[in-house]
């Protein structure tokens, strides 16, 4: 299972030549991983723990009348009822969180409905009891009168004038500026390069096309939990599963209206989040409850509450069109994207307008993006939030033009694709970036090249954009007397971010990997530490680390120059030993000088960052698929993904990364999708009927790290986590074609939808 | 409240009494009544593996099990894999190929591994694939827990492995 690591060309002879850094070891916390002792959020048990359950809406979009919690209170074993009333009044309220300014009440609200319920499966109350059968029992003894309203929850139906309101106070926002109209539209926003016009007309063809999207769903394994303990001493303490113990905190401040210094926040192993772990939901329930009740609180998610009432990925209606030279040339691309924000506004619609032509040159771009709110649960952040379906979109049209230039679409990728210098429609130019590499590496596998045979099989290819970002870090390192370090870092770890922080400490320290002991600490222990995500944990965190280890680096010099007596300017650092510069048989290992740490003070390195040099990174993927023309399905029957990593630290965790956002991207492309009922209903609740891909769907997923490092780095990192999602639907979709001979404009590309194209094919 | 019953069964080798509710499930018990948090809820209707447990030499979700189901019954949990000998070859396979991200899945992905090999010890690439498929992952895109379950296929094969 050797993975074949391509350098970037100028990349190749100036990579400097590591000893940590690049190999695989044995993650830190895989023993207690594999043998069941980690403690995931739902595993934490405190002492006379009372458990909580929550009243969700029946109804997709109803005003709530009453609400009468008497009966409920009653039941033996209740301790305590909650509402929207036992949340503070934050109406007027705007907070600073997650993704910028957010109007507090949306988010409030979003915890506890208030005066109306704007999905199926939102929060309307939530009881404690001293067993969870209990409390479930007693949900059904709170009386609800609702008053039930139209449900809209299609995006395109939302934004019509008679459309159902969800919201009788929010007025479109567009282009920046709020106006008058009151309507589902949150927001109108728009990138505008070169002139569009002036492109179509220098175009030889042109090709315009319609993509809907549905709504999908992050699908992380453990459901959200919570454990709150609300002290006598107005001290709120909160386990949970979560991609960030400081957002947490600074959500629960704003939420419950109380100073982040009375919040500690413990992040317990957290089962997946992908983007859906960043948002509180049970979070202040369990603390108004703990409050309430003066007793720890625990609650855990359903897995029918998980879709119903967490976060899902917009489902959306994209417009691309897109004009060539003969030659090959783009000139002009024009998008139309209208994504559901779910309940309430924030859809991901910048992301996808700034990455559905991210991969490609153009002088002459216009997109139009809308954010637009229908009667789903709130969308949260999904894996490149907003990419994939940018994608399938924009990279569909491409295979289209490719094949009417009758042109190898990645040497399509070749003349058009990005590269240093060239200029985003959002206006960002880019740094050394390596997509090209990513092309040319796809165009040189063996894969690529293979020939495929049969009947209803097909190859396609796509490529996709992801960021990277920055933001805040800390991390702190401490040598013990044996020669180990303790690194603790405020990043929760999802997917083995633990080793790659620590493997950046062990490269500088001249130790072990496994010398290195990664833990994640509280909001108490640790400095603030921004969410695990933006791709960010590995170079930012990573970066973090660099800095700390730099620091012990000093102090350690400064030890040996005592013990030496000499001045630390003299103390040379290589290869993880100290050597006397004047007297270069008088040397001391890293462990040796740690050996001797008690000759004076403690040493603790710390480091804070918030980075610039971020990495954006792209991915260029091959599928061939077989298509069933009885039943319309499509099988996976190769898959290989080409990514630039910049820097692999630990190739296996960026190999899976590639490999998991592949499988997820495969998933949306052909199975997953929120069935709605007429009412708003969502019908298929349960991981039976939201069929995620299993291991039985699937190939093995081949990878090739392209490495062009990110200057912007110390060791060249770019953001590797989210990129592979946002290929697959499009390449799939181009193989699929090229299997049956049907462009599918719709996702998923459920087997019904192919059948239905294939028996149309040439009625159209 | 109804009335608890006591139970009496064997889990990872050992004698344990609980009382549990008749509408425990043997999940529930083994999380909330045992102690034993290795096996993890991730749908609570047999969708997902991440509960999965060997009761008298089948795998089972325990979410459809009831705990009163238990009694006189040999359990085996994540628990019970590792021993004073160090780890079971699945699990050190599993940390080799780097097979788990979050971690999540991996209890009930080894012990439905430790299952197919106990009836079938040289699998195919595509009878681990069927076997596994009642288990979920939604991080890896199951390549290396593929390859860590045929490493140790291997491993087993070889040495006798140390189960």
């Amino acid at each position: 299972m050797t993975t074949p690591t391509v350098s970037g060309q100028e990349a190749s002879t100036a990579q400097p030549q590591y000893r940590v850094i690049g190999t695989r070891p044995i993650r830190h916390d895989g023993l207690d991983k594999v043998t069941g002792r980690a403690l995931y959020g739902a595993d934490i048990r405190l002492a006379g723990t009372l458990h909580g359950k929550v009243l969700r809406s029946p109804h997709a979009h109803a005003r709530i009348r009453s609400i009468d919690v008497s009966r409920a209170l009653a039941l033996p074993g209740v301790k305590a009822v909650v509402t929207a009333q036992d949340l503070p009044d934050v109406t007027d309220k705007v907070a600073d969180l997650v993704e910028g300014p957010i109007r507090l009440k949306y988010l409030s609200n979003n915890i506890l409905a208030g005066e109306k319920v704007l999905y199926k499966g939102h929060a309307i109350a939530a009881v404690a009891a001293t067993s969870p059968h209990i409390a479930e029992e007693a949900l059904a003894l709170i009386d609800v009168d609702y008053e039930v309203l139209p449900p809209v929850l299609d995006v395109q139906k939302a934004m019509q004038d008679d459309a159902p309101l969800l919201h009788e106070d929010l007025k479109t926002t567009s282009l920046g500026e709020q106006t008058d109209k009151v309507s589902n539209i949150a927001s109108h926003m728009q990138f505008r390069l070169g002139d569009v016009e002036q492109g179509f007309r220098e175009a030889d063809i042109v090709i315009e096309r319609e993509f809907h999207t549905a709504t999908v769903h992050q699908g992380y394994i453990e459901p959200q939990n919570a454990t709150a303990l609300w002290d006598a001493d107005g001290h709120l303490t909160v386990w949970c599963s979560t991609q960030g113990a400081f957002t947490v905190q600074e959500q629960l401040a704003e939420i419950l209206q109380i100073p982040v210094s009375k919040i500690r926040v413990i992040p317990a192993e957290i089962g997946g989040g992908f983007g859906g772990k960043i948002w509180v939901y049970l979070e202040p329930v369990a603390a108004l409850l703990s409050r309430k009740t003066g007793r720890p609180v625990k609650m855990v998610m359903s897995r029918a509450e998980v879709f119903e009432g967490t976060g899902p990925t917009p489902g959306s209606y994209i417009r691309v069109k897109m004009g060539v030279k003969r030659d090959g040339r783009l000139t002009a691309a024009q998008a139309y994207l209208a994504y559901e924000a779910g309940a309430y506004p924030g859809s991901p619609i910048t992301a996808g307008c700034t990455c559905i032509f991210a991969p490609y040159n153009i002088p002459n771009v216009l997109i139009d993006g809308y954010d637009v709110v229908v009667n789903k649960p709130k969308t949260a952040p999904y894996r490149a939030p907003g990419a994939t379906n940018a994608a399938f979109a924009s990279e569909t049209v491409i295979d289209e033009l490719c094949e009417q230039l009758s042109m190898d679409p990645l040497e399509f990728r070749l003349l058009n694709g990005a590269k240093e210098g060239d200029r985003r429609a959002d206006g960002v130019p880019y740094g050394r970036i390596g997509y090209l590499e990513t092309v040319k590496a796809a165009m040189e596998h063996e894969h690529y090249r293979a020939p495929l045979e049969g009947p209803n099989r097909g190859r396609g290819v796509a490529s996709g954009y992801w960021f990277n970002i920055g933001f805040q870090s800390s991390v702190s390192i401490s040598v013990n007397a044996d020669g180990t370090v303790s690194l603790v870092e405020g990043s929760t770890d999802i997917g083995g971010t633990r080793t790659s922080v620590a493997m950046q400490a062990a490269e500088v320290l001249g130790i072990a990997a496994e010398d290195v002991h990664p833990i994640v600490g509280d909001t108490d222990s640790v400095g603030y530490t921004n969410v695990t995500g933006g791709s960010r944990v590995t170079f930012a965190t990573g970066w973090a680390a660099y800095e700390a280890a730099q620091d012990v680096k000093r102090q350690m010099i400064e030890r040996a120059a005592k013990i030496w007596e000499i001045s630390p300017e003299e103390v040379i650092f290589a290869d993880g030993v100290f050597i006397h510069g004047k007297d270069p048989e008088k040397r001391m290992t890293f462990k040796e000088l740690a050996a001797r740490i008690k000759t004076g003070e403690p040493v603790v390195g710390r480091a804070t960052v918030s980075p610039r040099g971020v990495g954006g990174g792209f991915g260029t993927h091959i599928v061939d698929v077989e298509v069933d023309p009885e039943t319309g399905k499509t099988q996976i029957l190769r898959y290989t993904v080409v990514q630039d990593a910049g820097k692999a630290i630990h190739p296996s965790y960026v190999e899976g990364q590639m490999q998991g956002g592949a499988v997820q991207g495969i998933g949306w492309a052909l199975n997953e999708e929120y069935f709605y009922t007429p009412e708003g209903h969502m019908a298929n609740a349960s991981f039976l009927d939201y069929r995620i891909p299993t291991c039985l769907d699937l190939p093995m997923i081949d990878t090739v790290i392209v490495e062009v490092p990110n200057p912007g780095h110390p060791f060249g990192v770019r953001g590797v986590g989210e990129v592979p999602i946002v290929p697959p639907a499009a390449a799939i979709a181009n193989a699929i074609y090229r299997a049956v001979g049907v462009r599918m404009r719709q996702l998923p590309m459920s087997p019904g939808r192919v059948m239905k194209a294939i028996l149309s094919k040439g009625g159209n | 409240m109804p009335r608890k019953i006591h139970v009496q069964t064997r889990i990872n080798g050992e004698e344990v009494e609980f009382l549990c509710e008749p509408r425990q499930s043997l999940l529930e018990v083994l999380r909330d009544e045992l102690g034993l948090t290795g096996s993890k809820e991730g749908c609570n209707n047999g969708n997902c593996g991440a509960c999965n447990v060997i009761l008298d030499g089948v795998l089972v979700n325990s979410c459809l099990v009831l705990g009163v189901e238990a009694e006189g019954k040999e359990i085996t949990t994540i628990e019970g894999l590792a021993g004073p000998q160090g780890l079971h070859p699945l699990q050190q396979k599993f940390l080799e190929h780097a097979a788990l991200q979050c971690g999540i899945c991996t209890p009930g992905f080894i012990i439905a591994a430790k299952a197919l090999l106990d009836k079938n010890p040289q699998p195919t690439e595509y009878q681990v694939r069927h076997w596994l498929a009642g288990n979920l992952c939604r991080c890896t895109g199951y390549d290396k827990i593929v390859r860590a379950v045929l490493d140790a296929a291997q491993v087993m094969a070889g040495k006798g492995g140390n189960d």
